[in-house]
């Protein structure tokens, strides 16, 4: 049974044959890596947006009195730090920028390259041999070292931090996508369309990059992971985020000085950044699963 | 063959030319005086105007441009705004101290990598290989500078095995012979006889290529153990079976050859990696190589070492990258005939 087929159906009446959204859907489900992802995803994300109700502190107000408490100690389940910080309340707060990094980042990352892809691999020519080229010269940069001088270059701060990384993954999309526009705008459907008079702009956005959207979601699932890690990497270094802001990398920074005598404030910041990525990379990874159809049995 | 690899070498050419380019322009155009960096705030007009003069900072951009790409195709780098030294000069103290660690590194991680995806591979949908492929993404999901600290406060702070950072004890000091520590402690061990130099720099380098050997560990595990179970399932592979070979032997003799071709791709590029990724492993450990030596150098605005130090980095992972292309084209007789 066809796709088409299957649509028509449920039009006319109640669904018989899932939908492919639907069956997507449930193939994900009975994807144990993927359900775990998810589960993890969303529970970080609940925490993001929730962070104001849900931390027991204010993740900036210091408790000079009990600075470096371990666990446990007077209603701080996992300590606080050296000003005397609640680390759980700081952690929940950590996701909210997490979270919000790994979007935005991959967010310019995933529409620039959709758009430079999409248009070099549908016009070709002069204008797609110069991005070529271009993509050539970015990927000749390692990645850590591209994020760190295209920083340096703006200044260390976390909306640079985040075009950055947004530009170090720009390369992969654009090629993702030009690859898979190159083999759809030959197709029948396409030339089909063509002939019956479609604009460039229609055809390439809403006829040949739907058919591309598979690689791009996973692309874009794992990217976040990424963009997460290196964001803390930056903040690490001094070139993301700045304190006294609640980031996770920036948190692990600050707790360089304490391995010999505070594990708690070395730990979980570390966990918590584990944990988030981890979750994109289960659900990525499972989505690649279910999505790549060379996989499909 | 010949006609390949001469077209990856040319290709090349204008790779690294755009690295140089968009070096130039990134350092040009960024924001800060370089001679006011090189002075400090307390200069004077006239001082900043005669250093301009001196460093060509006065000429028109497309000038500047030409004598800088002359200047660095001879790899003349200038002298560095921090030290005053040759930028060369450091790079080529600070670079060994890299390769050493990236070595050390990939050493690890392509022998636990292949033996981890092997394993799993032929214990599939075991416990085994679930606990392998969850180790290999948690390996992969982990800030590598987080795990150096919780290396360092486990196996250092804590149990006292191995040293916080550093490359050599400072009580042993001696004249560096390749830079090279684990070569030159060698060299001492049978030179003079003492033992102390080799242990010393071992016991320093094993932390560090842990930490920054875990996500070559985990992608070489992956990749091998899914080109082995796509190569147990060809059907030589099930007529070896046939033939009643040992399973042992179909495994080792038979299959793990041809399901290492792209886990050599893997090493390459993961290798190429590893010499701009030894950033944060440096900066934890405190080991003096070229991440740590071009992290200063940024946060310094020392430009000319920023320049050569990313110039470097970027040509060596480019042709690592190209080598390794090369090298798969050899070893599979499969690209070489397109």
């Amino acid at each position: 049974m066809t796709a088409d087929s299957s649509e028509r159906q449920n039009n006319n009446e109640t669904i018989q044959e899932p939908s492919p959204l639907r069956e997507t859907w449930l193939r994900l489900l009975k994807n144990k890596a993927a359900v775990a992802g998810l589960i993890i995803i969303t529970l970080f994300l609940l925490l993001a947006i929730f962070a104001p109700l849900v931390s027991p502190h204010d993740p900036i107000a210091q408790d000079i009195e009990f600075r470096k408490s371990p666990p446990f100690t007077r209603g701080y389940i996992l300590g606080t730090d050296e000003l005397g910080r609640d680390i759980l309340s700081r952690l929940i707060y950590g996701a909210r920028l997490s979270m919000t990094i790994g979007v935005i980042s991959v967010g310019i990352a995933m529409i620039g390259g959709v758009a430079v892809g999409t248009i070099s691999g549908y016009y070709g020519g002069w204008f797609d041999k110069i991005v070529m080229r271009i993509i050539d010269i970015m990927l000749a940069f390692p990645y850590v070292l591209l994020t760190i001088v295209i920083v340096a270059v703006l200044g260390p701060n976390l909306t640079n931090a985040m075009i950055a990384i947004g530009i170090s993954q720009m390369p992969r999309y654009v090629r993702l996508v030009r690859a898979s526009v190159l083999a759809e705008k030959e197709s029948d459907y396409i030339l089909a369309e063509r002939s019956i008079g479609t604009g460039d702009f229609e055809l390439m956005f809403g006829s040949i990059l739907p058919n591309s959207l598979a690689p791009i979601i996973v692309q874009s699932t794992l990217g976040v992971g990424e963009a997460i890690l290196s964001s803390a990497a930056l903040s690490f270094l001094g070139l993301g985020a700045q304190p006294p802001i609640p980031e996770w990398g920036l948190m692990i920074a600050s707790s360089r000085e304490f391995v010999t005598n505070a594990w708690w404030i070395v730990t979980f910041p570390g966990l918590a950044t584990l944990l988030a990525v981890l979750g994109f990379n289960l659900f990525g990874d499972g989505l690649r699963d279910v999505l790549d159809p060379r996989l499909k049995e | 063959m010949a006609r390949y690899i001469l077209q990856r070498l040319l290709l090349l050419i204008p790779t690294l030319l755009g690295v140089l380019t968009i070096v130039f322009f990134m350092t040009a155009l960024s924001p800060g005086d370089p001679a006011r960096v090189m002075l400090g705030e307390r200069a004077n007009a006239q001082q900043l105007e005669q250093l301009r003069e001196d460093l060509g900072l006065n000429k028109p951009l497309g000038e500047q441009y030409l004598i800088y790409l002359k200047r660095t195709l001879r790899l003349d780098f200038g002298r560095s705004i921090r030290t005053g030294r040759s930028v060369m000069e450091e790079i080529r103290e600070h670079f060994p101290a890299t390769i050493e660690l990236a070595l050390v590194s990939m050493f690890l991680a392509t022998f636990f990598g292949i033996v981890i995806g092997v394993l799993s591979a032929v214990k599939q949908n075991t416990w085994l290989d679930y606990s392998a492929m969850i180790g290999a993404l948690t390996g992969v999901s982990m800030p590598v500078f987080w795990l150096g600290l919780v290396l360092i406060m486990i196996f250092s702070v804590g149990l006292g095995w191995f040293p916080t950072g550093g490359r050599m004890e400072v009580r042993l000091f001696f004249e560096p012979i390749t830079r090279f520590y684990l070569l030159d402690s060698l060299i001492i061990l049978i030179r003079d006889g003492d033992p102390a130099y080799l242990k010393s720099s071992l016991q320093h380098i094993i932390l560090p290529a842990v930490a920054l050997g875990t996500i070559p560990i985990a992608i070489i595990a992956r990749t091998t153990r899914s080109s082995m179970l796509e190569t147990l399932r060809q059907d030589y592979v099930k007529t070896a079976r046939a033939a009643g070979i040992h399973e042992r032997r179909v495994i080792f003799r038979y299959a793990l050859k041809n399901a290492l071709l792209p886990v050599v791709t893997v090493i390459g590029l993961q290798f190429g990696l590893l010499l701009a990724g030894a950033i944060l492993t440096e900066t934890i450990f405190a080991w003096p190589g070229i991440g740590r030596w071009i992290y200063s150098a940024i946060t310094a605005r020392d430009y000319p070492a920023v320049q050569a130090g990313v110039i470097i980095v970027s040509a060596f992972f480019v042709g690592i990258n190209v080598v390794v292309d090369i090298l798969y084209s050899v070893i599979n007789p499969k690209i070489r005939l397109r």
